[in-house]
């Protein structure tokens, strides 16, 4: 199966619960009218695209219409397209990359969003184009967490830097930039434990293995990656925006669109926050996890079925 | 905290409409809207928020609340029945079957935290004095078993495994005979995640529920979960018929309008939420406490609660005695101080307060756990002699404290200014005991 198919397989639950009720809609009304647009309001609102967003599209919508650029209903679907994929689009391609030493990526999120599977299939993903890869156990609080680990770099074939449960994060990511530039290794995933982004404290931990890495390794981390789950709705918001604060996120992975989540909360963040997604997961398979592109995505999203 | 948006944009609205002294159908119209906006943005379902304004909105124009002398607040009453009504009216709990034992079955999609929502239950049910079982029927996420396995040796209960070979069903079944055997009265078993569109998993789970009967089917729910809970809840109380609900995460400052949408999508309760990371931070769920919460009329009850359940008596008691004869010294502070931290983190307590919600917000008021460990350092850092009678510290041994405990001259200073202001208003409460009122619980350093 291509890229694209796969792709648009993977988001097959969000077409359907999103752009398929647009089409109904469309093909409900023969013209444009307030009920149209409430219910095209209730759509994206539906779609965790947020209160805001909804907001904004829905003006450009209206704009349009006073233009006449949009005059029937099935004008629209092509408009909507392209303002997602523009509001989407910019900067999701960047790579990150050091001058000298390993790449450092340093993985951030609540609890439960996907953070050691993402690393795991991230590892995947690069070995597979030909680079070393090792990974830091930096979850050091949930249970197992280290174990769960430790068998996705089996898999992934990466090797892992680790401590015992309950030991201090920065100290295994400070190992683990030492281990990686010894080895010469060519890119160190380092894992954190998820924490709520609301508590202090552990947020504090966060920025010392930040400040420890950057210390260890000037210019690292060269990308601090947010996961969120597609699931998620308008927290996804205040997360991305408390994360970015702390350790400087440079992009968000997006994970479970596979469900029948709507993954508008993608649009949301990049519309306010101005954060890139970089990756989307579309599955529990080891090849599920994919580069982001916005054109693509908007394509999926409104492709035939 | 908790819906604290939410709380605050509905304080905002109607505080508005309480300027007014008579409200027209517009003013409603109006105050609705935005509890609406407020409503989505609180990840409240669609649906669900349509309704409940409909609703809000035929009760709230009626002839007897326009006219009556308050209208605002009687809107306010609706809104809140409202919200309490859709969140279960009252608190539902677990059903302990006549026969043990009671089977538990946790179902939910990956990463709403089913593991360690097992772990927390059978910690609240051991403190019921039950022997609960752990079943660890996770076989497919990495290490789901291992983690289980740690969670029971912190709690010190079995955890039932077989490993990740067999299938969920035959841990089930042997899991109750295992009870059986070894006299365990509850039954948890912790189920794979899942993203519910796979038909596979959701036949083993129907396939696990037939063989054992379970007496209560939850669905653990993440709090930050959007529109798609009730997606979720639907397609799993469809498969299975869900019991009731718990909901996790709900210490962040997710606005739970997944709280809202679940109950009144499937019907089913909320029974329990998670409010931390530590095993015993689960709480039964009071939906009426928590309508007064997103109104901001605060959680005594709750934290009343919470005081007793956390406080000593005898030691309060001893205390009490010791203010009496007026020598409460610094040690007793830091002995309160320590009580009142067992109780939890402070900005979660205060939210429980009427009024105490906004009062978090206001600027230099910050109610950091850090700070009780620096007063904690302090006290520390003194001589017997000195927390006994903080008149002698002059002021070579202030410098000599703060070095001790890795503060500043002027924090001491402060601290020494709070304990002589608290001791000074415990001698009022004294007086205020002395005529007739019974003593309660005391906070000496809130002033």
């Amino acid at each position: 199966m291509g890229f694209f198919d796969r792709l648009k397989e993977g988001l097959s639950k969000t077409r359907k619960g999103f752009t398929e009720k647009i089409e109904q809609l469309v093909t409900g009304y023969a013209q444009i009218d307030e009920e149209f647009l409430e219910d095209l309001e209730a759509v994206l609102l539906s779609a965790d695209v947020g209160i805001q967003t909804t907001g904004s599209l829905l003006a450009d919508i209206r704009q349009a219409i006073k233009a006449k650029q949009i005059e029937t209903p099935e004008q629209l679907t092509p408009f909507l397209r392209e303002r997602i994929s523009a509001l989407l689009a910019g900067g999701e391609d960047a790579q990150p990359h050091a001058g000298e030493g390993p790449v450092v990526i340093m993985v951030v999120g609540v609890n439960g969003v996907g953070k050691t599977t993402t690393i795991g299939k991230l590892a995947h993903y690069y070995r597979d184009q030909g680079q070393k890869v090792m990974l830091a156990a930096g979850d050091t609080f949930r249970a197992a967490a280290i174990d769960q680990l430790e068998i996705w770099g089996q898999r992934g074939g990466a090797e892992i830097v680790k401590h015992s449960a309950g030991s201090d994060p920065a100290a295994v990511a400070f190992d683990a930039v030492q281990a990686a530039r010894a080895r010469k290794a060519d890119l160190l995933i380092i894992d954190t434990a998820g924490r709520l982004h609301t508590k202090s404290n552990l947020m504090e931990e966060l920025k010392k293995v930040h400040r420890v890495i950057a210390r260890e390794l000037p210019g690292a981390p060269h990308e601090v990656l947010l996961v969120l789950d597609g699931t998620t709705g308008q927290n996804a918001l205040s997360q991305a925006r408390l994360f970015k604060e702390a350790v400087q996120v440079s992009g968000v992975v997006v994970t479970k669109l596979d469900g029948t989540a709507k993954g508008g909360v993608i649009v949301a963040i990049r519309a306010e926050l101005g954060l890139p997604v970089k990756w989307i997961g579309v599955g529990e398979g080891m090849d599920d996890l994919r580069p982001f592109v916005a054109e693509d995505f908007a394509e999926a999203l409104f492709a035939d079925k | 905290m908790v819906f604290e948006g939410l709380a605050d944009k509905l304080q905002n609205t109607f505080k508005k409409l309480r300027g007014r002294g008579k409200l027209t159908e517009s003013d409603v119209t109006e105050a609705l809207r935005e509890v609406r906006m407020a409503l989505l943005e609180a990840d409240v379902n669609f649906k669900v928020v349509k309704d409940f304004i409909a609703r809000v909105k035929e009760r709230a124009v009626g002839q007897d609340v326009l006219e009556s002398l308050t209208p605002a607040q009687q809107v306010v009453k609706i809104v809140n029945d409202e919200l309490t009504a859709l969140m279960g009216g009252t608190q539902s709990r677990i059903a302990i079957a006549s026969r043990p034992p009671t089977v538990i079955m946790l179902v939910g999609l990956q990463g709403a935290g089913k593991t360690t929502t097992a772990g927390k239950l059978a910690h609240f049910l051991k403190k019921q004095n039950k022997r609960p079982l752990l079943v660890a029927a996770d076989i497919y996420r990495p290490a789901a078993i291992k983690q289980l396995q740690v969670l029971g040796e912190q709690l010190e209960m079995p955890v039932f495994t077989l490993g990740d070979q067999e299938t969920p069903v035959t841990i089930a079944k042997k899991a109750i005979d295992h009870a059986n055997a070894y006299a365990r009265d509850v039954v948890i078993i912790d189920t794979a995640g899942r993203l519910h569109i796979n038909a596979e998993l959701m036949d083993e789970l129907k396939a696990v529920k037939q063989t054992v009967r379970p007496h209560e089917i939850l669905l653990v729910v993440d709090a930050m979960t959007g529109q798609d809970a009730v997606t979720v809840a639907e397609a799993f109380h469809g498969e299975l018929g869900l019991d009731g609900v718990i909901l996790t995460k709900l210490d962040g400052d997710a606005r739970g309008g997944a709280a809202l949408s679940v109950k009144a999508v499937t019907g089913c309760p909320i029974k329990f939420a998670g409010m931390g990371e530590k095993l015993d931070a689960l709480e039964p769920f009071h939906p009426d406490r928590m309508a007064s919460r997103i109104l901001g009329m605060g959680d005594v009850l709750s934290f009343i609660e919470k005081a007793q359940s956390a406080i000593d008596i005898e030691q309060a008691q001893a205390m009490e005695k010791k203010l009496r004869k007026d020598d409460f010294t610094l040690d007793d502070f830091l002995d309160q101080l320590q009580q009142v931290k067992k109780l939890g983190p402070l900005d979660q307590l205060l939210g429980m307060l009427p009024g105490m919600g906004n009062l978090k917000k206001m600027q230099g008021m910050e109610f950091d756990d850090k700070q009780f460990k620096q007063i904690e350092a302090i006290i520390q850092s003194m001589t017997k002699k000195e927390r006994r009678d903080p008149a002698i510290l002059n002021g070579s041994r202030r410098k000599r404290i703060a070095v001790g405990s890795g503060t500043r001259v002027q924090d001491v200073n402060r601290l020494l200014k709070q304990f002589a202001e608290a001791r000074k208003m415990m001698k009022k409460m004294q007086g205020m005991q002395k005529n007739g009122k019974k003593g309660g619980f005391k906070l000496p350093f809130m002033r």
